[in-house]
């Protein structure tokens, strides 16, 4: 009674309030403090006693004494568990050769194209050399390949890529080449405005079905979350802003930070156009709630059907709402074919995340000699043109073989009128209406008919049963070979 | 509850004795109110509940403050660059939370505060505020665009010295690049057909992995250990091939070190450290300055003493960056060097990076270099886990432009890790073609290493001899394309302020530009990196008139 004088000091209202609630605090923050200091030789005790004990006893060979990576590093390091990259492995092990394999796995997983190989052939074996060694003078001067150039791109090479990219929308939007940053390929791009326009735990928006490979190319260093938001097969799947802004509560409600809009258009992987309406909606939503919209409109020039395609920098350029939201991601790997060349381009309306980008390409910049070779491709205005027209034509013929043969198997396809892929719905070959059973599916397709096309999972599609299927890499006589073999499967999974 | 009675009013009877001068009110809410705390003194539990509701209370308003302030700090730092938002939303600020600007007002201004937060929950339909971009790329957008280094290039971009052309005009010699010394060989040596035969279609129009052909893993290989003189083999299976050293290094710092960790730097270090290793990994970078005294040499018990102080501040120590040739001495690393490092790497558990981009620059007689895979060729595996070198091929090869570095490490999760990352920064094939068709001759490769160092030793020589006729010392430098120069004698302040003197007397009145210590993180003021690559030996007595019109002009102001 006696002892505890401080606490009662409380009830006498003498500065006891103050003293009784301090002497407590104190001896918590103590025993806090005491457990904190306390806490960390367990936490890591494989490490401490080892590095000691090891020189100490000079035991070398100890196997406990391994440094470790990164805990970051560890997810990707270990091998991939989604289908689509699954199946591109597999398909490396054993890939099909009309002549010399004529047993192996027919690659449908990948979007090449290699139907103009002979325009590019023909033009490279004319110009690679002189393109490459050119110097302004028109004398072969190897020191304007060798030396370092801007990280962003030589300002030559940003006026083709300007002039190429408004050609090939149809010529009703202009690029200005100073919001325009070369990077080496469309990946880099995509990592590089992840970085500059949302901090680590920060998430995008992105309309599922989308292409498989932003997994990786998003989350893997910077920490960039993707909120799906599910589009069904009955909007041929087209997002909505009803379900955009279902989907930006939510998370809002889950207390993550929504930086943006992330979708493809031509869509990967179902194919189709977005109207304008839409994209205008999208912009308009984006602007309500002061978010970002990243565009990637990388297979913009591969647009065959009759729909019309239209870039967000025209919406943009209208002057309805504020532009310096506004991203768009191209690249050459699948309009001009030339994925080997690794080049894109992030265009943005916002001068912080040019001028951001442009630091950042020191660290995936094309190099010079390619950006010489790829300025004379793309101001050769004759050549573009004709290949131009040469790839939209043979996509469309053999967009329309394709899905010609599936349709006499019964299997249906999404509308589509851009892309190297078609999306189809093999559901009716399902076991099972479920992820397990379109699982199942992928793996009888890859193991017993030998195809690799990648399954609606691995795109985040809710709707099971749909398969994007590449069919730019495809010779005319291979189309026949794998309906025979889905027909095949077909059949010996109903005896 | 009989026993207790009494009690209890035993101590408000106590109570009312004492609070008798009090107001009434006073004291019925006194003893009524905080029940309790007055438990305490009956001794049942009340000693727990007195102690864990004030407690309570004090963690709470501990937790209150610290988030609060947290969100400041990520406010200011995210305010410097949208000064257009934080002008729309300035009238908002007073609106989040009264007692929060209580308590944080006094610590930081506020006019950045409820940017970034109350502006989307304030005003949602606020269609003039501009977007903002993320936090971290402010530090990337700062990045050091004032310091010497960056200004330096700037100005030689804007008026470069040509002999003929602009005889006025600024000398480059802050550029690690090699242009005028092996390029012509290189390309007679290698006709146009060699090179096009690699760029044939399949080459360049489908996918290739994007860490390298194993052809050119094999042709990288085989150039290094020509580049170190046969004394170690290379695997080539334990390459991967990025798109330039810096993504090379930031590859190795993504995969090594968490974000919050740090690398050990000895210092004068790469000025490109700063940016390859921090601005997208989050990895931080503690220095270990060298002295003039060692002659630059590491020592380890600095390095242990740069250990232990990071670990008391609870900074975690995942590796260390050195580089050899050492970048801007040009020293060269010894084996016992390198075996003590491999020591204390092994002594605390942390990677080697070891940046050996100079290695095939190797110019000085009495050198040899000694790269680490050799040392690590006769650990175990343990401990070769933990190195891994960095390669530069478009410096050895003086092809700055073609932008391709490898990565050479024995470490399994390391190796698959920076494979699948290097999609994030590839060589492109025709690069890869290129390449494959320039260094796969075993003998054009000898050659060329051979004309390389020779050609670096004669413009050494000459422009160290020509700076010490000028009073300028240069650390004996037998790698790389740099010499390190004491020039402490001609700055007026033994100081960071003289030292940026002199180098912008150097950039005005001598026009050529160097890079001073400080972008090197030297502690000691008054020391230059020179890059002597660049020059032709007709141009060595270009510079050396120049510098000693600088040098005139300090001994006239002194």
């Amino acid at each position: 009674m006696r002892l505890i004088v401080p606490l009662r000091g409380v009830i006498q209202g003498r500065g006891g309030l103050f003293v009784g609630s301090l002497i407590p605090c104190c001896l918590f923050y103590f025993l806090q403090l005491y457990l904190k200091r306390r806490r960390p030789p367990p936490s890591d005790p494989t490490e401490l006693p080892r590095t000691s004990s090891r020189t100490n006893l000079f035991s070398r060979g100890n196997s406990i004494g391994r440094v470790r990576v990164s805990s970051r590093a560890v997810p990707v390091a270990k091998p991939s568990d989604s289908p689509y990259y699954i199946g591109l492995e597999r398909v490396k092990t054993d890939p099909y050769d009309r002549i010399k394999n004529t047993d192996g796995i027919i690659q449908l997983g990948l979007a090449e194209s290699t139907l103009c190989f002979d325009l590019l052939q023909r033009w490279m074996s004319e110009n690679l050399m002189e393109s490459m060694m050119q110097s302004d003078d028109g004398e072969f001067n190897i020191s304007s390949i060798a030396m370092y150039k801007p990280f962003e791109g030589l300002l030559e090479l940003r006026v083709a890529f300007a002039d190429f990219m408004s050609r090939i929308m149809g010529g009703n939007v202009s690029f200005d080449p100073s919001n325009m940053v070369i990077t080496a390929g469309g990946t880099p791009a995509i990592e590089v405005l992840a970085f500059c326009l949302a901090d680590h735990g920060n998430a995008f928006l992105i309309p599922t079905p989308y292409y498989p490979g932003f997994d990786r190319d998003i989350k893997f260093r910077t920490g960039v979350e993707l909120i799906p938001v599910h589009c069904r097969s009955s909007d041929n799947f087209t997002v909505t802003v009803s379900a955009l802004e279902q989907a930006l509560n939510q998370a809002r409600k889950r207390g993550s930070k929504v930086s943006g809009i992330l979708f493809s258009n031509p869509s990967n992987p179902v194919g189709n156009i977005l109207p304008r309406e839409t994209l205008q909606d999208i912009l308009r939503f984006a602007q309500e709630k002061n978010i970002h919209v990243i565009s990637d409109e990388i297979f913009a020039g591969s647009v065959y059907g009759d729909k019309e395609f239209v870039s967000m920098a025209e919406i943009a350029g209208l002057g309805e709402v504020d532009k310096s939201r506004v991203h768009i991601i191209y690249g050459l790997s699948k309009d001009l074919s030339i994925p080997g060349f690794r080049a894109g381009v992030i265009y943005s309306f916002h001068e912080d995340v040019v001028n951001a980008a442009k630091k950042l390409m020191r660290f995936s910049s094309v190099p010079v000699p390619v950006q010489r070779i790829l300025i004379s491709l793309l101001s050769d205005v004759r050549f573009i043109e004709e290949y131009m027209t040469a790839h939209r034509q043979r996509i469309r013929d053999k967009h329309i073989r394709f899905v010609e043969g599936l349709k006499q198997l019964g299997i249906p396809c999404a509308e589509s009128g851009g892309g190297l892929y078609c999306w189809v719905d093999m559901s009716s070959l399902l076991t099972s209406y479920s992820e397990k059973g379109e699982l199942d599916l992928f793996e009888k397709l890859l193991t017993v008919a030998k195809i690799n096309a990648t399954p609606g999972t691995a795109c985040y599609c809710i709707e099971p049963g749909w398969f994007r299927c590449c069919f730019t890499a495809l010779a005319d006589e291979d189309i026949p070979v794998i309906m025979e073999r889905i027909r095949q499967l077909r059949e010996s999974s109903r005896s | 509850m009989t026993r207790t009675e009494p009690n209890r009013s035993r101590s408000s009877n106590s109570d009312s004795d004492k609070n008798s001068g009090n107001v009434g009110g006073g004291r019925t809410t006194g003893m009524r109110v905080i029940v309790p705390l007055q438990g305490v003194v009956q001794g049942r539990g009340g000693l727990f509940l007195g102690s864990v509701i004030p407690c309570a209370f004090f963690y709470f308003l501990q937790f209150y403050l610290k988030r609060n302030r947290k969100n400041d700090e990520s406010d200011n730092s995210g305010e410097q660059n949208s000064s257009a938002s934080s002008s729309s939303s300035s009238p908002n600020s007073g609106l989040p939370d009264p007692t929060r600007s209580q308590s944080a007002g006094h610590l930081t201004e506020l006019t950045g505060l409820p940017r970034s937060l109350s502006r989307i929950l304030l005003s949602p339909r606020n269609s003039g505020g501009a977007v903002s971009v993320s936090g971290r790329v402010n530090c990337v957008l700062k990045g050091g665009d004032s310091s010497p280094y960056y200004v330096g290039q700037k100005r030689v971009e804007d008026d470069p010295y040509d002999e003929l052309g602009n005889p006025d005009g600024v000398i480059q010699l802050g550029l690690a690049q090699n242009n005028k010394l092996s390029l012509d060989d290189w390309v007679l040596e290698n006709p146009k057909e060699a090179i096009s035969d690699g760029l044939s279609i399949s080459g360049i129009a489908s996918y290739e992995p994007s860490d390298g052909l194993l052809e050119l893993k094999m042709a990288v290989a085989g150039f290094m250990t020509e580049a170190t003189k046969n004394s170690v083999t290379f695997d080539p299976s334990q390459l991967v091939l990025t798109s330039g050293a810096s993504s090379a290094i930031e590859i190795l710092s993504f995969c090594l070190a968490d974000s919050g960790n740090a690398f050990l730097v000895p210092t004068p270090c790469s000025p490109g450290y700063d940016r390859d290793v921090k601005w997208r990994t989050g990895v931080d970078i503690i220095h270990v300055p060298c002295r003039s005294a060692d002659n630059f040499n590491m020592s380890m018990v600095v390095l242990d003493r740069a250990f232990y102080q990071a670990k008391k501040r609870g900074v975690r120590i995942r590796g260390i960056i050195v580089s050899n040739p050492p970048n801007p001495m040009g020293s060269l690393l010894s084996r016992e060097n390198l075996y003590a490092l491999l020591d204390f790497a092994r002594e605390r558990n942390i990677h080697i990076i070891s940046n050996e981009i100079f290695a095939g620059s190797v110019h000085g007689e009495e050198g040899e270099f000694v790269s680490m895979a050799e040392i690590v060729d006769t650990e175990e595996n343990i401990d070769r886990e933990r190195v891994h070198i960095v390669y530069d091929l478009s410096k050895d090869l003086s092809f700055p432009g073609l932008r391709s570095a490898a990565i050479y490490s024995f470490n399994e999760s390391v190796l698959s890790a920076s494979k699948k990352l290097t999609t994030l920064s590839p060589v492109s094939s025709p690069t890869q073609h290129l390449l494959i068709s320039a260094i796969s001759t075993p003998k054009n490769v000898q050659r060329f290493v051979k004309t390389n160092r020779q050609r670096l030793q004669s413009i050494y020589t000459e422009l160290v001899e020509g700076l010490k006729e000028l009073g300028i010392e240069c650390t004996r430098s037998n790698g790389g394309f740099y010499c390190w120069a004491d020039m402490r004698g001609l700055i007026s302040s033994y100081s960071e302020k003289g030292e940026i003197e002199l180098w912008n007397k150097l950039l005005n009145i001598g026009k050529i530009n160097v890079i001073p210590g400080s972008c090197c993180h030297c502690i000691e003021p008054g020391w230059f990196r020179i890059c002597f690559s660049n020059l032709s030996e007709r141009d060595v007595p270009v510079v050396m008139n120049r510098i000693r019109k600088v040098c005139e002009t300090c001994k006239s102001q002194n």
